[in-house]
């Protein structure tokens, strides 16, 4: 039974409503993958003895009905947990166990799953290489040393190396896609407002949002339906109907249009990149796509803006982590000496570089300049895809501007770091539904995504797409489990 | 330095070489009334235990969302209407940051740029005339929770059962001109969210404070002056006498050719003295954004029309009302409806007996009743009805002015039926002319020297004698019909 763990989700699903295996077995064995696999430090908290117990009291015959029933899984530590440690990738919360369960996890137990540990991320999702994490770099399954991308690093690597059959991770700027990129996973951001907010940790709450990561594109569509709703609780969050994703899903794409941004051919992109965003055009175009070039003009602000904004949010966001309530708390002498040690000492220097830039840019005399003039690029970039969306279905581009890279490579720089987001930060400046699905690799065998970005509220569309690339990409997941 | 108050103007500060004008500006924080708070449920009920009404979203943990109160959107759509202001359709949340350990998450969730209610006025009546003071706007914000530095020698104790409390902040214009103008401001918004249900206004409990921003001009100046804002008074008294102080500070500072300068103070109430809280160069940078937790506020018009039809009437309305249909003057109809309470309890009274009268009980021996026992009017010792009944015995006959003084004494134990008292006690006035002629025969046998001091001049002694009748009836007697009978008997006396 060792197969178990390359299984699906809809297989592993479907294996355990059918009595094939039993919830028990399936979580005997990714417990014993994972901690076969510490080496890769995916996890940071594991429920491993838990989730053992919980799944040998799981009965099939009451849970017939549920969508991801006695299914194990390991969920970003970005995710409050009741009763279980949630540090957000942060030393500030390193003793901090919530009293409440986020909404989404919530919905994904309701359905029947059960907890496996949490995963490791950058610290406060900020980073996309895994490695402003307080709890260390977490490997990339795809080859030693290399970055799994990030901020749902631990999500992408534990999903690839097969510790967990699925996962859910959050994307503000791309930390579910670009992840996914690099370990040749499937990662779907779905529109702002299409998941509730409630209970995860906020990073910058105009553009978080909660996404399945996932092996297949069936897969992500099961997962996407069962995290989405409204709920109440966040005011952000969108009374819309949540069809049924799995059961809408279709490689049947033929006329629907595809636009091809041209300002997404960046200087310096790799050929392959460029290569393989024909590849999928080719395959698009072979599925009965019609391939249109369109225009976004505002795309090169996209990045300033968002280092702007995303960081001001932050800066407030994180307010509240001041050693007064919980986490963290260092001494000092008076009310603002322990702010500032437990700030400095609970703090990473990634999380501090934004604090400081979203202090500054929100700063009285630098408002206007800063942050206003980012929230009108904003409104212009979203602009941008409105008037497109009147002639395509769906916008192809690359996930990513490179593969995975070394660890420590761009450490020093953190703007060569933070242009590992340009394909992906427009869609959450725009509140887009968006995916990365693996479609090849480079020349130096890492895997690479393409980005199918789709209207508000059409993750039924790109999930079409992709499923009609999956079909024909036939990508497989290169994991010689080097790490054991 | 001496304070000039004039009755036509009103007050001024006279400085060693210059008349003064002092200008005022108020924000006043009033408690929305409302059983839960402005983004969470938690009950805001006042004086619980500690940190027992503090929900996550108080406390800011991690990944807790702010979901707005309806209903207190509602309440200061209200109070807005009150102020005869216009209400925005369009309004946003913002977030306010500065650390502090009672401020969990580490800002102020308030309104910044696009405040729920713009522009309205309160109307004065001021012994020189009415004045109109214009309201700025009226914004909606959540309270801080409560330091306490006192409770510990080593620590500070926070107490989060305020924190998230929707207050109103309603700003004034620069429009008041006194201490007893600011008095009657803040006491006529108090009164008009009382009326409203709005906010209840007791200062005690801190569900109203105020800062207040004060400058001083020369007498005929055109432009303001710099102001210096005072934080957090929380007593009208206060208020005047930080604002008297503050004003004279600066009268000092300007005739010995010195700089004010702008700058955030606080009232000490134990020196009676303001001092420098922050200067301008100190002061805060909030760094004001838009809540991106929170999408921006939108009212529909027809709300505002259903709270508009919803709406009491108001102090002003209801004056208007009771000059016209009690036949009161503007100073008596103001006292009467400075408390909606009070108006009340005098349009229950006169539903059944004489208003003029009703008055005079009322705003007199009522309210020195009230006064001594230091209660409001809804715990009177006497109820409207019974007070009426009392009215209806003067008006009648059946008792005088000063037994209905002894009856209303004995009233007040009990809220006790005044008709009953007056029975069991036999205070019925004494109104029979054959057993008054009796007894003022009586005293006019008894005191024949006087009668005699009388006859030859002595006018005076009239009063004596009437004196004398009231003793011998126990007060009961009619004094109308002493006066006549007496008058009669001492003539016919001869």
């Amino acid at each position: 039974m060792s197969e178990i763990i390359k299984l699906t989700l809809n297989e592993l699903v479907a294996g355990i409503k059918k009595k094939k295996f039993s919830s028990h077995e399936v979580t005997k064995d990714f417990v014993n993958r994972c901690i076969k696999s510490k080496k890769l430090n995916s996890f940071i908290t594991d429920n491993f003895d838990n989730a053992l117990k919980i799944s040998k009291k799981f009965e099939i015959k009451s849970n017939q009905n549920k969508q991801l029933p006695g299914i194990p899984f390991a969920v970003k530590d970005l995710f409050c947990t009741k009763g279980i440690k949630t540090t957000a990738g942060s030393k500030i919360l390193n003793n901090f166990i919530p009293t409440y369960e986020s909404t989404v996890t919530q919905n994904i137990w309701n359905e029947g799953a059960i907890l496996l540990g949490k995963l490791n991320c950058d610290e406060f999702a900020m980073g996309s290489s895994n490695e402003t994490s307080f709890f260390g770099n977490v490997e990339n399954p795809v080859g030693k040393k290399l970055v799994p991308g990030g901020s749902s690093g631990g999500s992408a690597s534990a999903l690839a190396a097969n510790l967990t059959p699925a996962t859910i991770g959050t994307d503000t700027g791309g930390s579910i896609r670009q992840p996914a990129s690099f370990t040749g996973t499937v990662g779907l951001k779905p529109t702002y407002g299409r998941c509730s907010r409630w209970g995860i940790v906020a990073f910058a709450s105009s553009l978080d949002q909660a996404g399945p990561m996932t092996k297949t594109v069936e897969d992500c569509a099961l997962l996407l339906q069962a995290i989405s709703g409204y709920d109440p609780n966040d005011s952000t969050s969108i009374d819309i109907r949540v069809d049924n994703f799995s059961s809408n899903l279709t490689e049947k794409v033929k006329g629907l249009t595809i636009g091809i941004p041209k300002e997404y051919r960046v200087e310096n992109m790799p050929v392959e990149i460029d290569k393989l965003w024909k590849k999928g055009m080719d395959f698009l175009k072979d599925a009965g796509v019609i391939i249109k070039d369109i225009s976004l003009p505002h795309t090169k602000y996209a990045l300033p803006a968002y280092y702007i904004v995303a960081p001001a949010e932050a800066s407030s966001n994180l307010a509240r982590y001041d050693g007064v309530k919980y986490g963290h708390r260092s001494e000092g002498k008076n009310l603002i000496e322990m702010y500032e040690n437990t700030r400095s000492e609970g703090f990473g220097d990634e999380v501090k570089r934004r604090i400081l830039i979203g202090t500054y840019v929100l700063s009285s005399g630098y408002y206007d300049a800063y942050y206003l003039k980012a929230q009108k690029v904003r409104q212009l970039i979203k602009q941008d895809f409105d008037n497109s969306f009147n002639s395509v279905d769906a916008i192809l581009t690359p996930s990513t501007p490179n593969s995975s890279f070394k660890m420590g490579e761009k450490k020093g720089d953190p703007v060569s770091m933070y242009l590992n987001d340009i394909f992906t930060v427009p869609v959450n400046l725009a509140g887009l539904p968006a995916i990365s699905v693996p479609s090849g690799y480079d020349k130096k065998k890492l895997p690479l995504g393409l980005q199918l970005i789709g209207k508000p509220f059409d993750e039924q569309t790109i999930l079409n797409l992709s499923l009609a690339l999956q079909k024909r990409i036939n990508f497989k997941r290169n994991v010689n489990n080097w790490w054991k | 330095m001496e304070i000039v108050s004039e009755k036509t103007f009103d007050y001024f500060i006279k400085g060693e070489k210059n008349k003064w004008e002092v200008i005022i500006g108020l924000e006043v924080h009033a408690q929305v009334l409302s059983k839960s708070k402005l983004f969470s449920s938690s009950s805001t009920k006042f004086g619980a235990e500690p940190n027992t009404q503090v929900s996550l979203v108080d406390s800011a943990f991690p990944g807790m969302l702010p979901v707005i109160n309806q209903f207190c959107i509602e309440q200061s759509v209200k109070t807005g209407l009150g102020l005869k202001a216009k209400i925005n359709l369009y309004s946003v949340f913002d977030r306010k940051n500065y650390f502090y350990a009672d401020l969990p998450q580490g800002y102020q969730i308030s309104q910044y740029k696009y405040p729920i209610v713009g522009e309205g006025e309160v109307t004065l009546d001021m012994p020189y005339g009415t004045k109109k003071i214009g309201i700025e706007r009226l914004h909606l914000e959540q309270d801080a929770g409560k330091s306490i530095h006192d409770l510990d020698p080593e620590n500070s104790l926070i107490d989060l059962n305020r924190s998230g409390v929707a207050l109103m902040e309603i700003v004034s214009k620069p429009d008041l001109r006194s201490p007893n103008e600011v008095n009657v401001y803040v006491k006529k918004l108090r009164s008009i969210m009382r009326y409203l249900g709005t906010c209840d206004g007791n200062m005690q409990e801190g569900s109203l404070r105020a800062d207040v921003n004060v400058s001083v001009r020369k007498v005929g100046e055109k432009q303001f002056g710099t102001r210096c804002e005072i934080k957090n008074v929380n007593s009208i008294k206060f208020m005047q006498m930080a604002i008297e102080h503050e004003a004279k500070r600066q009268v000092e500072l300007l005739e010995n050719n010195k700089r004010i300068d702008q700058e955030t103070r606080l009232f000490d109430t134990k020196n009676n003295t303001t001092r420098s809280m922050r200067s301008k160069e100190d002061a805060h940078d909030y760094r004001y954004f838009p809540d991106p937790d929170l999408l921006p506020l939108r009212l529909e018009q027809s709300l505002i029309n259903k709270l508009k039809k919803q709406l009491p009437e108001l102090p002003d309305e209801k004056k208007e009302r009771f000059i016209k249909e009690y036949n009161l003057s503007a100073y008596e109809a103001n006292i009467l409806v400075s408390e909606k309470e009070i108006s009340d309890y005098y349009e229950e009274v006169v539903k059944k007996s004489d208003k003029k009268l009703a008055l005079n009980w009322l705003t007199g021996d009522l309210f020195a009743v009230l006064n001594k026992k230091n209660l409001s009017i809804s715990q009177s010792p006497i109820s409207a009805n019974n007070l009426s009944l009392l009215i209806n015995m003067i008006v009648s006959g059946k008792i005088s002015g000063r037994i209905a003084k002894e009856v209303f004494e004995l009233m007040q134990e009990n809220n006790e039926n005044p008709e009953k008292i007056v029975e069991t006690k036999g205070l019925l006035q004494q109104s029979d002319p054959k057993k008054l002629e009796k007894i003022i025969i009586n005293v006019i046998s008894n005191n024949k020297d006087k009668v005699e001091q009388y006859k030859s001049g002595k006018e005076k002694l009239f009063g004596f004698f009437v004196g004398q009748v009231m003793k011998l009836s126990e007060g009961k007697a009619n004094p109308q019909l002493v006066n006549e009978i007496l008058k009669n008997k001492l003539k016919s006396n001869v």
